[in-house]
C-alpha cells in the first residue's frame, strides 16, 4: 500500500477543474470547494487533490493503491457552522475507487457533511465506500451523499457503513442516487444507538434500464429512549430490479422506531420491500409501513388534466416521491 | 346558445363494466357561463365529469363532444387540457413530496410567483404559509380542496369542470368559493359546477338536472333547483348507476 499524507493544500489543475465540473453537475457548488470558509476534501480516483480544514475539524487522507483512506475528526464541543464538502469522483471510463473512512465526532460536537460522488463517464467503475462512524455523547452528525452517474450505467456502487451513536447523540444520513443510470447499487448501513440517541437513515434511488438496486438499512435501538427511522424512497422502471430491506430493532426500554418504505414500479421492473421490526423489550415500540405500486391513476390524471403528458406526469410524481 | 357555445355534448352514451350509465346525454355550456349540474347520488354527474375530461375508461360508446368547435370525443386528457379544459375531482389527489408552489405552477401557461400568490389568496390561503407545504396527507380535506381550486384558477382554463367543489368545506368558506367562481367568470372561464348546495346554484347562469344518466331539464337555476328539490328522489336506477360508477372508491 502506498501512503502519502495530504494536509491543507489546494491543487489547481485540469483534473481538479474536471472533478469540480462533475461536482457541480451533481448539484454541488464548485465555489464552496475553493472557499476558505468551507472545509472540504476533493478526491479523484486514488488522488487527493485538495483538503481544507477548519479549527476543530481535522481531515487526514492517505493514498491507497485503489483509493483513499480518510480520517475525519471533529474535536469535542466543536460546532462546524457550514457544511463540510466532500467530493469523490472517477473521471475515466474504468477504474476502482475505494474510500476507507473513519469519522470521529467528539462529545457535544455538531457537523454536517455534503458528499458528492461523480462518475460521469463510467463504463466499468467500482466505487467502494467503507465507513466507520462514531458519534460521541450529545454530538450530532448529518451526512448527505448524492451521486451523479453518466448515462452509460457502468458503475457499481457499494456503500458500507457501521455507525455507533453514543448517549444523546444523533446521526442523520441521506443517500441519493437519482441522477443518471445507477448501474448496480449495493447499500448496507447498520447503526447502533445508545441511550436517548437518535438515528435516521434515508435512501433515495431511481433505477431504469438494467439497473440493480439492493439497499439494507439496519437500526438497533440499544439504549433506553433511543429513536430510529429507516426510510427509503425507490422508483424503478423498464427492466430495473430493486430489493429494499429495512430493519429496526427495539432492544431497550422506551425505544421507538419506525420503518417506512415506498417504491413505485413501472413497465417490466420488479420491486420488493421487506420492512422488518424486531422487539426484545416489552416497553419498546417499533412500527413499519411499506407500499409498492405503480403510479396512482388519480395523481396521474390530475396532472394530465393540467396539461402534462403522461410521461411528464410520471416524472413529476416520481421526482416528488423521491424528494419526500 | 349556438353562437357562444363552448362545450356541446350530443347524444353521448357511456358504458362501464357492461352497464350503460349515460343514455344519450345532451348538454351545452356557453363561454364564460356558470352552469350547474344537479342530480342525486348515482345519477351520473361524476361520470359526466370524467367523460368530459377524457379520463381512462370513460370514453363514450356513442355520441360526440365538441369543445371550442373541435371534436374532442376521442381526445386524450392532455389534449383536452391543452385546449383549455380541466377538472377538479371531488376528492383531490395527494402528492407526496410535491410542494404547493410547484403544483400550482404545473398548469400555468406562463408560471410566475405573482400568479401563485394570487391563486392562493383567491382561495383565502396565506401564500407565505402554504407555498412551501406539500400537497400531501398533511393537509386537511378543506385545505386540499382549496389548493385544488387554486390550481384550477391559476390555469385560467376556458372550461373548469368542478365536481362538488363545496363538499368538505365549511360554510364560512363557501363565500370565498363563490367569490372565486365569480372572479373566474369575469376572467372568461366557463364553469360546469356539480353541486347540491343552494348557495352555489344561486351564482349559476343556467342549470341542468341529470337523472339516471339523462339530462332531463335545463333552464333557469332556480327553476331547475326547485324541480330537483321537490320531485327528484333516489330510485333503483340511480342505485345501480352508483354501484357501477366506482371511480372515486377505486
Amino acid at each position: 500500500m502506498s501512503v502519502s499524507r495530504t494536509k491543507p493544500v489546494f491543487t489547481q489543475g485540469d483534473e481538479f477543474e474536471a472533478i469540480v465540473r462533475s461536482y457541480e453537475r451533481a448539484g454541488g457548488d464548485g465555489k464552496n470547494l475553493l472557499s476558505p470558509k468551507f472545509a472540504s476534501m476533493v478526491v479523484s480516483g486514488n488522488q487527493v487533490l485538495s483538503t481544507h480544514e477548519l479549527p476543530g475539524l481535522e481531515m487526514v487522507a492517505e493514498q491507497l493503491s485503489d483509493g483513499v483512506a480518510a480520517r475525519v475528526t471533529v474535536a469535542p464541543g466543536t460546532k462546524v457552522e457550514l457544511p463540510v464538502h466532500l467530493c469523490f469522483g472517477v473521471l475515466p471510463e474504468r477504474g476502482t475507487q475505494r474510500i476507507v473512512s473513519h469519522f470521529e465526532i467528539g462529545a457535544g460536537a455538531s457537523v454536517e457533511f455534503l458528499a458528492h460522488c461523480t462518475f460521469p463517464n463510467s463504463v466499468e467503475v467500482v466505487h467502494l465506500m467503507e465507513a466507520e462512524v462514531r458519534v460521541g455523547e450529545g454530538a450530532r452528525m448529518r451526512y448527505s451523499e448524492t451521486h451523479f452517474h453518466g448515462e452509460q450505467s457502468g458503475a457499481r456502487v457499494v456503500p458500507r457503513g457501521r455507525i455507533l451513536v453514543e448517549k444523546g447523540g444523533a446521526y442523520l444520513s441521506e443517500f441519493s442516487l437519482t441522477e443518471g443510470r445507477i448501474g448496480e447499487l449495493d447499500f448496507d448501513y447498520t447503526v447502533d444507538v445508545a441511550e436517548r440517541g437518535r438515528a435516521e437513515l434515508m435512501v433515495r434511488a431511481y433505477g431504469f434500464g438494467s439497473d440493480r438496486l439492493r439497499t439494507v438499512e439496519t437500526i438497533r435501538l440499544n439504549g433506553a429512549g433511543a429513536r430510529g427511522l429507516a426510510k427509503s424512497r425507490v422508483a424503478v422502471r423498464e427492466d430495473a430490479v430493486s430489493d429494499v430491506i429495512a430493519t429496526t430493532e427495539g432492544n431497550a426500554p422506551d425505544s421507538r422506531g419506525h420503518v417506512d418504505c415506498v417504491e413505485i414500479v413501472r413497465d417490466r421492473a420488479i420491486a420488493s420491500a421487506a420492512p422488518l421490526v424486531r422487539v426484545t423489550c416489552d416497553s419498546a415500540y417499533v412500527t413499519h409501513e411499506a407500499a409498492i405500486g405503480t403510479v396512482n391513476k388519480k395523481e396521474l390524471e390530475t396532472l394530465m388534466a393540467r396539461g402534462l403528458d403522461e410521461e411528464a406526469a410520471v416524472d413529476v410524481i416520481v421526482g416528488a416521491m423521491l424528494k419526500s | 346558445m349556438a353562437d357562444d357555445s363552448l362545450l356541446i355534448v350530443e347524444g353521448v352514451h357511456l358504458i362501464r363494466e357492461g352497464t350503460e350509465i349515460l343514455h344519450g346525454v345532451n348538454l351545452t355550456v356557453a363561454e364564460a357561463e356558470v352552469h350547474c349540474l344537479l342530480g342525486r347520488n348515482g345519477s351520473g354527474k361524476s361520470t359526466m365529469a370524467y367523460m368530459l375530461m377524457g379520463s381512462g375508461g370513460y370514453l363514450p360508446s356513442g355520441g360526440t363532444v365538441l369543445f371550442g368547435g373541435r371534436d374532442i370525443t376521442d381526445a386524450t386528457m392532455t389534449e383536452r387540457a391543452r385546449l383549455g379544459m380541466t377538472l377538479a375531482w371531488q376528492e383531490p389527489a395527494r402528492f407526496e413530496g410535491l410542494p404547493v408552489l410547484d403544483y400550482l405552477r404545473l398548469g400555468m401557461a406562463e408560471p410566475s410567483e405573482e400568479r401563485v400568490r394570487e391563486a392562493l389568496e383567491a382561495v383565502a390561503l396565506d401564500p407565505a404559509v402554504y407555498r412551501s407545504r406539500n400537497v400531501d396527507a398533511s393537509l386537511s380535506g378543506g385545505e386540499r380542496k382549496r389548493i385544488e381550486l387554486a390550481a384550477v384558477y391559476a390555469m385560467r382554463p376556458r372550461l373548469a369542470i368542478l365536481d362538488e367543489p363545496d363538499s368538505g368545506v365549511d360554510v364560512l368558506s363557501l363565500s370565498d368559493i363563490r367569490d372565486l367562481f365569480a372572479r373566474m367568470r369575469e376572467q372568461g372561464s366557463a364553469l360546469l359546477l356539480i353541486t347540491h348546495r343552494d348557495e352555489m346554484v344561486e351564482i349559476a347562469d343556467r342549470a341542468s338536472l341529470i337523472c339516471s344518466g339523462e339530462i332531463v331539464m335545463t333552464g333557469e337555476p332556480a327553476h331547475v333547483q326547485a324541480h330537483y328539490c321537490d320531485r327528484c328522489e333516489i330510485c333503483d336506477v340511480a342505485r345501480e348507476v352508483e354501484e357501477a360508477a366506482d371511480y372515486e372508491r377505486v
